[in-house]
């Protein structure tokens, strides 16, 4: 049940009137759900201390009136078929691929250029109703829960274009509905590629909004380094270009870093409506390994001293036992069920061939065990085929549950320790959690396995999830590596951050979403 | 023995455009649409550069029949690797009378005039689904064929090959020379990386008509006319089973 002052921030009518046996205030605040207008008593003991002592759901027709107009408002911008409030439409738009429920919003529009999003916002902002921007609905934080209902902005549906690409200089810009896969079938015929991989199949500039990251980062950098330039819709419908109008250079003393300010920022300051991101080129050679070690230690140790041999890594995955043993039983195969390092190397034939040389002897040195390593593509595929399908092989370990999935990221030195601590703490609570982990770059996530009828067992989920990432925290790491902060992980960012940290970034929240419009309920909850 | 393949491949729209029907309805729209190489052509030119990282092959071929626009097609191929190209030039407005009939007699004469051990083909190509070319020219060589192959080995005497029929996999013989033709599985194509699309650029194309080879270009099919598929027709929904079957006795479907 929402506080007074949200219930008084959001209502379009107000009437007042007068108990006469009690002191009470009836407000009747409309909002916009027709069916959830609610006659709310309050009992006034000043201002401050207001308490609400009962409600009762209204049938007001001019309150309806209200949504009706705002629906008006905005099939007039962006037509008729682009509006939508039918129960599947939103009920998708507010459930994205993470384990927590979603709340629907109340209004979708499928707007078809950037234009048409800034006149959306401007009709939100003047209506007061929360704006929640969608991509592909691919994240797993909960970004895309209407915590207050509202209007779903989906971004990706009509604005659909690569809009430039620049083999020359390696970058291309984007529209939001442009996933990073169609991206690289564009570019694949000019020898280039776009190496930021999630795992899903997600929406480029949904990818700068949660900062995404994947099993590249360690060679090729995350959405961070491979952004160059946003063009972003404001609350009140401002168009700003974050790193200049038309902007992509390689780098820039220009002003504020305003890109860095809207990577990660989950929709909470503004709208994506295109991403200008950098291209690389496709290695002439790749080549894949796999090795398995006794402990995870063994494997870390081998990542470090990877790493201090400059060799530059494409991929670097640490996969713990309970994994292995997943995965051995979804794909048929037959690995030890120990951590092992699925790796792989780009470059040129010789550097290649080099890179696995130096790194096969670093895992020998490690006590790893056979190293099994491909070049052929198909081979590759099958070498790769038990990470790939990690995710899946987790859920078949419990037909009919569902995973909480964990991501954090510590310095590389930390890792065991904080493996071993998780490890101790899932047996504890009883629970099944496979470890998948980017061990280049320190970012690992358990999967906790919890059986969607039993509140109890998602419970003791959140509770080693909770755990693992204050213990990254006071690890000198962070509480999400590149999934994001959503609705899952806002207690644990003023640990993080400190309470002036929090603080400053309320302030810039403030001074660019000052009606607290974009995407409520998302990185901190309102003040 | 190293062998010389001759690789053919062809510009198709790309298999993610959605195709409209042209106005006059006697074809689909080209012009400005996204064109890329057949996929299984692309599988053909992987294996082929396979056999010659293999040692098997030493020389590979590509060649295509079609507009000034295929350039780009055959430039791919080179930056997968082939050795050099053959671009037999077909002018744009005559594409769609160019038939799998003529593209194996082309095949054919170039096959004769470069001693080419193994033409390897792509099975069909995505925009006629014809399945018609490689058998085609093996029957003008008279020269074996191995067609929907997922597996390509050397032997002795000649090649064994896999091929992927209703009934599972075949396995079959051939001597040399022979006419193949690739299925999906028979490999994955490389992607052609920036330093050899350079190198591609400085590999030879040598540009030819079909007349140069002796081919007649007089079309034997004659296209009628091309159709979106009939728009689906929405459903009705019955009340009950009395309705439906009242129903199906009104449509005729019902004998009682």
């Amino acid at each position: 049940m929402r506080g007074v002052p949200q219930l008084l921030s959001r209502a379009k009518h107000i009437r007042v009137g007068f108990s006469a046996s009690e002191p009470v205030l009836a407000i009747q605040a409309g909002i916009l759900q027709p069916d959830k207008f609610t006659q709310t008593f309050v009992q006034i003991r000043g201002l401050k201390s207001s308490k609400v002592i009962s409600q009762a759901p209204l049938t007001a027709v001019d309150i309806a009136d209200s949504g009706k107009q705002l629906k008006q408002e905005l099939e007039a911008i962006v037509g008729p078929g682009n509006v939508s409030s039918g129960e599947s439409v939103v009920l998708q738009h507010g459930q994205d691929e993470g384990p927590h429920p979603g709340k629907s919003p109340d209004i979708v529009v499928f707007p078809s250029s950037t234009e048409e999003v800034s006149e959306v916002c401007k009709i939100c902002t003047r209506h007061n109703v929360p704006i929640i921007p969608y991509g592909t609905g691919t994240g797993l934080e909960g970004g895309i829960s209407a915590v207050e209902g509202g209007v779903c902005v989906n971004v990706s549906k009509n604005m659909n274009k690569i809009l430039q690409i620049h083999q020359e200089d390696f970058s291309a810009v984007v529209q939001p509905g442009i996933s990073r896969e169609m991206l690289n079938q564009e570019v694949r015929a000019d020898g280039l590629w776009f190496p930021v991989d999630p795992g899903a199949d997600a929406s480029v500039c949904g990818m700068c909004a949660t900062g995404a990251s994947g099993t590249n980062a360690v060679r090729y950098g995350t959405m961070k380094e491979n952004c160059l330039n946003l063009e972003v819709v404001l609350a009140d419908g401002r168009i700003i270009h974050t790193a200049g109008i038309g902007s992509r250079p390689k780098k820039s003393s220009a002003g504020y870093n305003l890109t860095s300010l809207f990577l990660g920022s989950e929709g909470t300051l503004g709208i994506i409506t295109s991403a200008t991101v950098c291209l690389h080129a496709i290695p002439e050679s790749v080549a894949a390994a796999v090795v398995g070690f006794p402990t995870v230690q063994n494997a870390v140790d081998t990542v470090v001293m990877t790493l201090q041999c400059s060799v530059p890594m494409a991929r670097m995955e640490l996969l713990d036992e309970v994994q292995m043993k997943a995965c051995n039983e979804y794909s048929g195969l037959s690995y030890p069920e120990t951590p092992h390092l699925f790796l792989e190397f780009h470059g040129s034939e010789s550097e290649v061939e080099s890179q696995t040389e130096t790194v096969r002897d670093i895992a020998a040195d490690n006590e790893g065990g056979e190293f099994q390593w491909a070049v052929q593509q198909e081979d590759r595929t099958k070498l790769w085929t038990a990470r790939h399908r990690a995710y899946y092989a987790d859920i078949a370990l419990r037909p009919g549950c569902r995973s909480l999935t964990t991501d954090v990221c510590v310095p590389v030195s930390a890792l065991p320790d904080l493996v071993t601590a998780t490890k101790a703490d899932i047996a504890e609570h009883g629970l099944i959690g496979p470890m998948v982990g980017h061990v280049g770059d320190g970012n690992f996530h358990t999967m906790l396995l919890f059986d969607p009828a039993d509140p109890e067992e998602f419970r003791k989920c959140k509770e080693v999830a909770n755990k693992m990432a204050r213990s990254a925290i006071a690890l000198g790491g962070t509480c999400t590596g590149e999934h994001g902060v959503g609705q899952g992980k806002m207690a644990l960012l003023e640990e993080q951050f400190g309470k002036d940290g929090i603080d400053v970034m309320r302030k810039i929240k403030g001074a660019l979403d000052p009606q607290q419009l974009m995407n409520p309920g998302k990185i901190f909850s309102r003040k | 023995m190293a062998l010389k393949v001759l690789v053919g491949c062809k510009r198709v729209i790309d298999y993610a455009v959605k195709i409209r029907i042209k106005p006059d309805k006697l074809g689909v729209v080209t012009e400005g649409v996204k064109h890329s190489m057949n996929p299984f052509d692309e599988i053909a030119v992987e294996e082929a550069v396979r056999l010659k990282e293999r040692k098997l092959a030493k020389e590979i071929i590509v060649v295509t029949c079609g507009p000034p626009q295929a350039a780009e097609t055959i430039r791919t191929a080179l930056a997968m690797g082939a050795d050099r190209g053959i671009h037999v030039e077909i002018p744009l407005d005559q594409m769609d009378t160019f038939q799998p009939l003529h593209v194996s007699k082309v095949l054919a004469k170039l096959a004769e005039k470069e001693k080419v051990d193994i033409v390897m083909l792509g099975k069909l190509a995505i925009d006629d689904d014809s399945n018609q070319t490689a058998q085609m020219t093996a029957s003008l060589l008279d020269w074996p064929q191995g067609v929907f192959a997922s597996k390509i080995d050397k032997t002795d005497a000649g090649l064994e090959i896999i091929r992927e029929v209703d009934g599972g996999l075949e396995t079959i013989r051939t001597t040399l020379p022979a006419v193949l033709s690739a299925d999906l599985r028979l490999n994955e194509p490389r992607y052609a990386t920036l330093p050899n699309i350079m190198k591609a650029k400085k590999k030879k194309v040598v540009k030819m008509t079909p007349a140069d080879l002796g081919v007649d270009m007089a079309p034997r099919i004659q296209i009628v006319s091309v159709e979106d598929p009939p728009v689906r027709e929405a459903g009705q929904t019955v009340a009950d089973v009395d309705d439906l079957v009242a129903k199906l006795k009104e449509k005729g479907f019902s004998s009682a």
